[in-house]
């Protein structure tokens, strides 16, 4: 009996590791170790701050984050004159005005970052028959999350491996689903100069941009673990009160 | 109950309102006095369990469709604003999305001791087979629900499901157009998905209350599967079982908070972050967690009407349970052959679950199918065959017996006036 519920416990609990490694593919995503991982991780602000500088030079030019309200950014240590000031720096459409014409004017932080393209059709256009996809919750819609990130961005490669056919303006990536991709390789080695004066290596830039992306999709995500601490402190109290106060009471039955 | 008495109200508005409409006595009965079997271990915890769920997915859910809207334009939108912007929402919608899945997990393991311990033997039948009408509006309302944020996995889950109804001859294609409102899953299917996924937890509501209501005639089952003799062999549901259930309660929901507040979207799948795009199929479709093992049913069957017709005879044979299993003793306790195929059952379950989340083809296709065949081999021919074969083990006199080795003392508060106790 009991070694059937072993067999049972132990099988529920390789089902549950197999079901999580399963839906990575044939493709083994490397881990990464991340600030924000972990019950007591917290986003890197720093590092999320050179995330959105690569977001708003390099990523932004093709690619929307159209879910995303500049004063998001507030999450990451950006001041209230700061958020007005680079919301300044974009313009959005609104209208009609009195004589019925949609005009331009500066953003304000409530204002959603706006996209490089009017529409879908005309992101592809431009970009050779491929649709850059929204980097809103880009962390949370691929398998992998951060790691899946990371990995993509670093996982370039020049040459592509014997046997494998390019098609025409297609790119090889030893972590994207089916290998070939619209997208160039698009970190340098300093193609961007951080503010802070750290090395923009590609691996610093792909970490920084993952951060990014994730405090993007996530923008509770610190106040949700601390409060999850909390939480589960209390309900741990008030389990242990419980279960003294049951003892107490069955034991008078006996 | 046998041993319940009218109870004295000392405030004079309950009096006065009592004797009008004695809703008190009621409750007291119910919830106060009602013995419960002193001998139930912690798995009778979680009926509690389930129904505190089905607050949680009310209360939570009231107030996310307040912030919802309902049309595939901004349907997407509209969840990322109230993860965004809307007070709290962020929470209000992983208590409500993990919820879903902790409910089922409740009602999972609360069905699986009614399977070990036989608590739908005579007269539980009805009790028993409200639990299975109780199964399948969860499925219903969890499958609408998880249609609503309009992601990818939404719209193409919904797309699969609704079409097993196509499987059906000549009636079959008009009910799925009927079910879509057009000629695809589109903005009239969410509209109307919206409606009934509102709907249905108050049905789900209706049909918990007629299963406690039936619970309350019959008695609470125990793991000897006796009935109990006398005052001797309960406890007063309240404090006793009140405190207990609460501990369980309490512990279900550290649980329960571990996921919602340290990985949200580990029972989810990245999928469904991406907007529906009727023009891009995903890579694999498949549903959540608690419908995998009759996912991998409805895929083992080569036959699609076949396939459809095992999915839902899956549950159906539950509904029947109480009439194919012919054995007179309710405990798996006393049945030592049973036993073993209790355990093999739920190993099959568990096996069918994950065949259902891996691709149908090849040696997963071969498991699903020999993990369907044995699930119908065990309800149909096994139970039906054990009862008049197994010779079960002899059962104890009373429940006071063996828990305390001769005769126990009466619980303190069995007939203390449900007031005087506080």
């Amino acid at each position: 009996m009991r070694a059937l519920k072993t067999a049972i416990l132990s099988a529920a609990f390789a089902l549950g590791l197999a079901g999580a490694a399963q839906a990575s593919e044939a493709v083994h995503i490397p881990q990464q170790s991340w600030p924000h991982s972990g019950v007591f991780g917290t986003i890197d602000k720093a590092s999320a701050q050179r995330g959105f500088q690569i977001f708003k030079e390099v990523c932004a030019s093709c690619h929307s984050a159209k879910l995303v309200p500049i004063r998001t950014l507030a999450g990451i240590g950006f001041s209230e004159d700061e958020l007005k000031a680079l919301a300044a720096g974009y313009e959005v459409q609104a209208g009609p005005n009195d004589s019925g014409e949609m005009f331009m004017r500066p953003a304000v932080p409530a204002d959603r970052f706006p996209s490089p393209f009017p529409n879908d059709n005309a992101a592809r256009a431009a970009n050779n028959g491929a649709l850059p996809p929204d980097l809103s919750l880009i962390a949370k819609a691929r398998v992998g999350g951060e790691d899946y990130l990371y990995a993509f961005l670093t996982g370039f490669e020049d040459n592509p491996p014997e046997g494998v056919n390019l098609m025409p303006g297609m790119n090889y990536n030893k972590y994207f689903p089916g290998h070939q991709v619209g997208m160039p390789n698009i970190l340098q080695p300093d193609g961007v100069t951080y503010a802070d004066g750290t090395k923009a290596t590609v691996e610093q830039q792909a970490k920084d941009v993952a951060t990014f992306l994730t405090f993007i999709a996530e923008p509770h995500l610190d106040a949700r673990k601390q409060m999850g601490v909390k939480v589960i402190l209390f309900l741990l109290v008030l389990a242990g009160l419980m279960y003294a106060s049951k003892r107490k009471l069955w034991a008078g039955l006996h | 109950m046998a041993q319940a008495h009218a109870p004295q109200f000392k405030n004079p508005v309950v009096k006065w309102i009592d004797s009008r409409l004695p809703i008190f006595t009621m409750l007291d009965h119910e919830y106060n006095q009602y013995p419960m079997p002193r001998n139930v271990n912690y798995l009778w915890a979680f009926g509690a369990i389930a129904g505190i769920m089905l607050v949680i997915m009310i209360a939570t859910g009231l107030v996310l469709a307040m912030q919802y809207a309902a049309n595939t334009t901004i349907a997407f939108e509209s969840v990322e604003r109230i993860m965004r912007d809307v007070n709290y929402g962020w929470l209000l919608r992983y208590v409500h999305a993990n919820g879903a899945s902790m409910f089922f997990i409740a009602v999972y393991i609360h069905m699986f001791r009614g399977l070990y311990y036989g608590s739908y033997k005579a007269p539980r039948e009805i009790l028993w087979i409200l639990g299975v009408f109780i199964l399948l509006a969860m499925m219903a309302t969890a499958f609408m629900g998880y249609v609503l944020p309009w992601g990818q996995m939404s719209f193409w889950g919904a797309t699969v499901i609704t079409n097993l109804f196509s499987a059906f001859p000549i009636v079959g294609d008009p009910i799925v157009t009927w079910l879509w409102g057009g000629f695809s899953v589109d903005n009239p299917t969410l509209n109307r998905f919206f409606a009934l996924h509102f709907l249905l937890p108050f049905v789900l509501l209706g049909l918990v209350i007629l299963h406690t209501a039936a619970l309350h005639v019959s008695g609470s089952n125990n793991p000897l599967g006796i009935d109990p003799k006398g005052p001797q062999d309960t406890v007063p549901f309240n404090p006793y079982v009140t405190l207990k259930d609460g501990f369980a309660v309490v512990v279900f929901l550290i649980f329960y908070a571990a996921f919602v507040f340290f990985a949200p979207n580990y029972l989810g799948h990245p999928d469904n972050y991406i907007p529906a795009n009727p023009l891009v199929t995903p890579a694999h479709i498949v549903p959540e967690w608690y419908f995998l093992p009759f996912y991998a049913i409805l895929r083992a069957i080569p036959d699609k009407l076949g396939g459809v017709l095992a999915m839902f005879g899956a549950i159906a044979v539950l509904a029947v349970l109480p009439w194919l299993d012919t054995s007179k003793v309710r405990s798996c306790k006393f049945r030592p052959i049973y036993r073993q195929f209790f355990w093999i059952l739920a190993i099959d379950a568990l096996v069918l679950g994950y065949a259902g989340a891996m691709p149908a083809e090849g040696v997963w296709l071969l498991i699903a199918r020999i993990g369907t065949a044995y699930y119908f081999f065990h309800f149909l021919v096994l139970l039906p065959l054990l009862g008049k074969l197994e010779r079960p083990l002899p059962l104890p006199a009373s429940i006071s017996e063996p828990v305390l080795k001769g005769g126990g003392r009466v619980a303190a508060g069995a007939h203390a006036k449900p007031m005087e106790k506080a």
